[in-house]
């Protein structure tokens, strides 16, 4: 406690890193996840490549995928959100292409008969209805990505994994318990406020 | 550079099989054990629904922890080395699998339950030959997501000195010499896969014949 104490400043520093890289990283993926997984409700062959092809790529370990970035775009926050990007899609484009083809074909009817078009029947009526399940993937993913975070320190991106192996190197176990315990608290808090939101969703589209 | 890696392979095969049998010892003993204590949790939950809960809450937040914080957590308090790394590796198992079988045996429909009774089976019996074989699809998911976990996490125990082909992957990187951290990264890759593969495989397979028709 007393080298958390006067050492705020580096768990604050690594704190920050952290989020920034994950929230960058996510949002990538979300931008290339949206088209993706839109694409993969239309069209069973697209869903069957993109899953499979995401699935593959998330099964491989962490340390590995990192690793293999290194001959290719070498050390530092790039590798990083590549590995953290390719992660998180498999989640993602499931849950989206799930919620869009879970939406019921008399309500896209009815939105049609209206007089909406292709675009806005997806952006005014699909896409809110796939909301839910849509958050459910950003919640997934958004503890993946936090979770890769920490390894990804190894690669110099910096980040709350550089408390936790500065602290392995010089034998100092108190900078492996800031390091360690405020990631596990980021993933929980996280975890915790998208399941809110999630709910929150659900109720209202109950209602 | 592949050539490098294979060349590095070939010079050092003792190295390379010591490190991939620490690999999947560890992350088999890891799974094994995790199996021998979220099955039956599981299987307990399923009929107290006071534990179901704290069993279920404890496991969604067990999988939201990164694997690495929960290595460095264990090494404080345990140390380095192999028996360490299995502790951390077997925690990280087993929400999954509990999660998993949980489901599965809730997946069951009561008037089955209420029809093998009926028939004179004993509670034990309708678990063994009823809940438990509608529950193995849902079981066999959960051991496949655990046990890509654990290899993957098994890779991190390089850092509190668990060995494995994590070993090749941190040397590589420290010393920037591709060959041996692809000789690390490489084979470890492969073994996520095919295990991946292998636990899908086994998933088909072990689900009764009457549950594939359905």
């Amino acid at each position: 406690m007393t080298w958390l104490a006067r050492n705020w400043d580096q768990v604050a520093l690594g704190l920050a890193q952290h989020v920034g890289i994950s929230i960058s990283a996510l949002a990538i993926a979300f931008a290339l996840s949206m088209p993706l997984g839109i694409w993969a409700a239309r069209s069973d062959r697209v869903q069957a490549v993109a899953l499979t092809v995401a699935g593959f790529l998330y099964t491989i370990p962490t340390l590995a995928f990192l690793a293999l970035l290194i001959p290719l775009v070498g050390l530092g926050p790039a590798n990083a959100i590549i590995a953290m990007v390719a992660f998180s899609l498999v989640v993602l484009i499931r849950n989206i292409a799930t919620g869009i083809r879970q939406v019921p074909p008399d309500i896209v009817d009815a939105a049609r008969g209206m007089g909406m078009g292709e675009l806005q029947v997806l952006a005014r009526v699909e896409i809110p209805l796939a909301l839910p399940l849509i958050v459910a993937g950003l919640r997934v993913a958004a503890v993946t990505v936090i979770s890769v975070s920490v390894v990804a320190a190894y690669v110099n991106a910096g980040g709350l994994g550089t408390l936790i192996f500065n602290g392995i190197a010089t034998d100092h176990p108190p900078k492996i318990w800031s390091g360690a315990l405020t990631a596990c608290a980021l993933a929980i808090a996280v975890d915790t406020t998208l399941a809110l939101v999630e709910r929150r969703l659900r109720r209202q589209r109950s209602a | 550079m592949l050539a490098a890696a294979w060349q590095y392979l070939v010079a050092h095969p003792a190295a390379f099989a010591q490190a991939l049998g620490v690999h999947v010892a560890l992350s088999a003993s890891a799974l094994l054990l995790a199996a021998l204590i979220a099955i039956p949790a599981a299987i307990a939950a399923s009929r107290r629904p006071t534990l179901a809960v704290g069993i279920t809450q404890s496991a969604n937040i067990g999988r939201t922890l990164p694997s690495l914080a929960v290595l460095a957590l264990v090494m404080p308090i345990l140390g380095t080395g192999f028996v360490p790394s299995l502790f951390a590796l077997t925690l990280l198992a087993l929400p999954p699998i509990v999660q998993n079988t949980l489901a599965g045996l809730r997946s069951v429909e009561p008037d089955v339950v209420d029809a093998a009774r009926g028939m004179g089976m004993t509670a034990a019996e309708v678990m063994r030959r009823i809940e438990l074989p509608i529950a193995v699809p849902a079981l066999f998911a959960g051991l496949r997501t655990a046990a890509v976990q654990v290899i993957s996490g098994a890779v991190l125990a390089a850092f509190i000195g668990g060995g494995g082909l994590g070993d090749f992957i941190t040397a590589g990187i420290a010393m920037m010499a591709l060959p041996q951290l692809l000789v690390g990264a490489i084979p470890v890759t492969l073994l996520a896969l095919g295990v991946d593969a292998a636990f899908g495989l086994a998933q088909r397979r072990l689900t009764s014949a009457g549950m594939r028709a359905a």
